[in-house]
């Protein structure tokens, strides 16, 4: 039972990560909660489902659906954000911005695939593997799996590309990053398509665990992964992925040992007790400015 | 080599530099010196880019580049060692030199200027593997230095190199940026220690609230009787 929900816990948590850490690249870039997260989340998911209805097989519909999501997060950089900074509104703005076009998304999805819950095709179902007398699920293994193995591959960009070495210049000192002729605009345009991208992963991901879809999935999914990275110290990556996994478990916990009505209150709670406790988040850093 | 002519810029109302014209030639260290707030890193910034000028011209090796961005003004040759050093501080040495050599993709040329750095700044070859924000403020101010040099520049821009360092270090700091100019690199520097700069410098100019009120040789101007009074603390 213990291990049943700890292996619950850990599938979730690998997928809050996935979430949060699009929260924490914008928010180290920009200084910006990008509260349209959850919808682009919701967005990937739709179109995951779009492509998979039409035949295109899932690793196809996958790809499609990472591809056009990132696109969709650097659309809403460049159409909406992007005018603000040019004007050096203040970050209020950005941020209310953001929680304006998480409607809009939400709103076009229901336009466009009605506001009913739709079923989403299992994922990686091969049965179970028994360990020990366990059985352990092989859907959890797998998105466990493909979760941890982004996770890797988008800390090695960011840890040994140049690109990821711009990323890192910008979030410490945009004059300076300037200076040495990164194109700062370039970084905040590949820093939303990457947030946008793992999105994507993340919504098909869950979607495929739950097997359904609908337009504001991602208000509570989103509301959680942005729990996960402040937790973890908002802006530092393997924070957010603690972050996830902290959340992702105690609402497994939670959802067997106090009844599913708190499952949703747990990772809320655990916030709550760690801002008060350290306000920069487990591995934050100290004096981020914080709109 | 390096022509400004007649330039403006703005700070939204403040009218921070008020018709700027001046010359830097191929070899030379030209200093700008002046009190607070008279537009000496402002000079600094629109040659760079980082701030655009209402009016007036930058002319560099024949090309105008008049409000070219930031990293098009790096690739064709000229670099700024910015005032309070502006390191990446959660980089290491190695990264914040790696991140000077940006715009380049010559391998070959980006070793030689590791080694040029090295060779120069040997302490920061001993603390390569560090974060910057563990160097002291010496150290520092040669890393901002040392990643101005990594795009190999024509003409390197110092801002206030000798700020808040201690006196034989701003004396080490000055003997480097000799041997940097007789390697070759033009140097246009900006400095509050106007006794130490005019020392090493071939011609100066002298900037008050956003004008250049003087220029000349550099000996000339630490013979000059109202330079001597404002700048130099002779009475």
């Amino acid at each position: 039972m213990v291990l049943q929900q700890l292996s619950n816990g850990l599938t979730l948590g690998m997928v809050y990560a996935l979430i949060a850490v699009g929260y924490s690249l914008v928010f180290g870039i920009l200084r910006l909660v990008n509260f349209s997260h959850g919808s682009v989340y919701a967005f990937g998911a739709h179109m995951a489902m779009l492509f998979v209805s039409m035949q295109f097989g899932i690793i196809p519909a996958f790809i499609l659906s990472i591809v056009l999501t990132g696109i969709l997060g650097i659309a809403i950089d460049k159409m909406a954000l992007a005018p603000l900074r040019a004007k050096k509104s203040k970050g209020i703005a950005a941020l209310i911005t953001t929680i304006g076009i998480s409607y809009i998304i939400q709103n076009v999805l229901m336009i466009t695939f009605g506001s009913q819950t739709k079923f989403f095709p299992k994922l990686f179902d091969f049965g179970s593997i028994y360990i020990g007398g366990v059985a352990f699920n092989t859907t959890q293994i797998c998105i466990s799996g493909v979760s941890l193995m982004l996770l890797l591959i988008l800390s090695c960009v960011i840890r040994y590309t140049k690109v990821g070495l711009a990323m890192r210049a910008v979030e410490q000192n945009q004059k300076a990053a300037n200076l040495m002729g990164i194109d700062v605009n370039f970084v905040v345009t590949f820093t939303f398509f990457l947030g946008g991208a793992s999105a994507a992963i993340a919504g098909t991901l869950i979607s495929g665990y739950y097997q359904i879809v609908y337009p504001n999935m991602g208000f509570v999914a989103g509301l959680k992964a942005f729990s996960a990275a402040v937790l973890g110290g908002i802006g530092v990556l393997y924070g957010s992925i603690f972050g996830g996994l902290v959340v992702g478990i105690s609402e497994s916990f939670a959802a067997a040992y106090l009844g599913g009505s708190y499952r949703d209150a747990v990772a809320f709670l655990i916030l709550i007790i760690v801002l008060l406790i350290k306000p920069t988040g487990l591995f934050g850093k100290k004096g981020i400015t914080k709109v | 080599m390096l022509s400004i002519r007649n330039i403006n810029t703005h700070y939204g109302n403040i009218h921070a530099l008020k018709g700027i014209s001046l010359e830097v030639k191929q070899g030379e260290i030209v200093t700008l010196i002046g009190s607070n707030g008279a537009g000496k890193s402002t000079t600094l910034g629109s040659i760079t880019g980082l701030l655009k000028a209402t009016s007036g011209e930058v002319w560099f090796k024949g090309q105008n580049i008049t409000n070219a961005s930031p990293s098009e003004i790096v690739k064709m040759g000229i670099s700024l060692s910015p005032e309070g050093r502006e390191v990446f501080p959660a980089l290491t040495v190695e990264e914040n030199l790696q991140l000077g050599a940006f715009t380049r993709k010559d391998k070959k040329g980006i070793k030689e200027s590791y080694e040029r750095v090295y060779e120069l700044f040997p302490r920061l070859f001993e603390r390569k593997k560090q974060t910057a924000g563990t160097l002291s403020g010496g150290e520092q101010q040669m890393l901002a230095i040392g990643r101005a040099l990594m795009s190999s520049p024509q003409l390197l821009l110092l801002d206030e190199p000798s700020l808040g360092l201690a006196p034989n270090l701003v004396l080490m700091i000055f003997e480097l940026i000799q041997s940097i100019n007789k390697q070759g690199t033009t140097v246009l520097l900006v400095e509050q220690n106007a006794n130490m700069a005019l020392s090493i410098a071939n011609r100066g100019y002298v900037l008050e609230t956003g004008k250049v009120t003087l220029s000349d040789d550099a000996k000339a101007l630490s013979n000059n009787e109202s330079v001597r009074k404002a700048y130099l603390g002779h009475i």
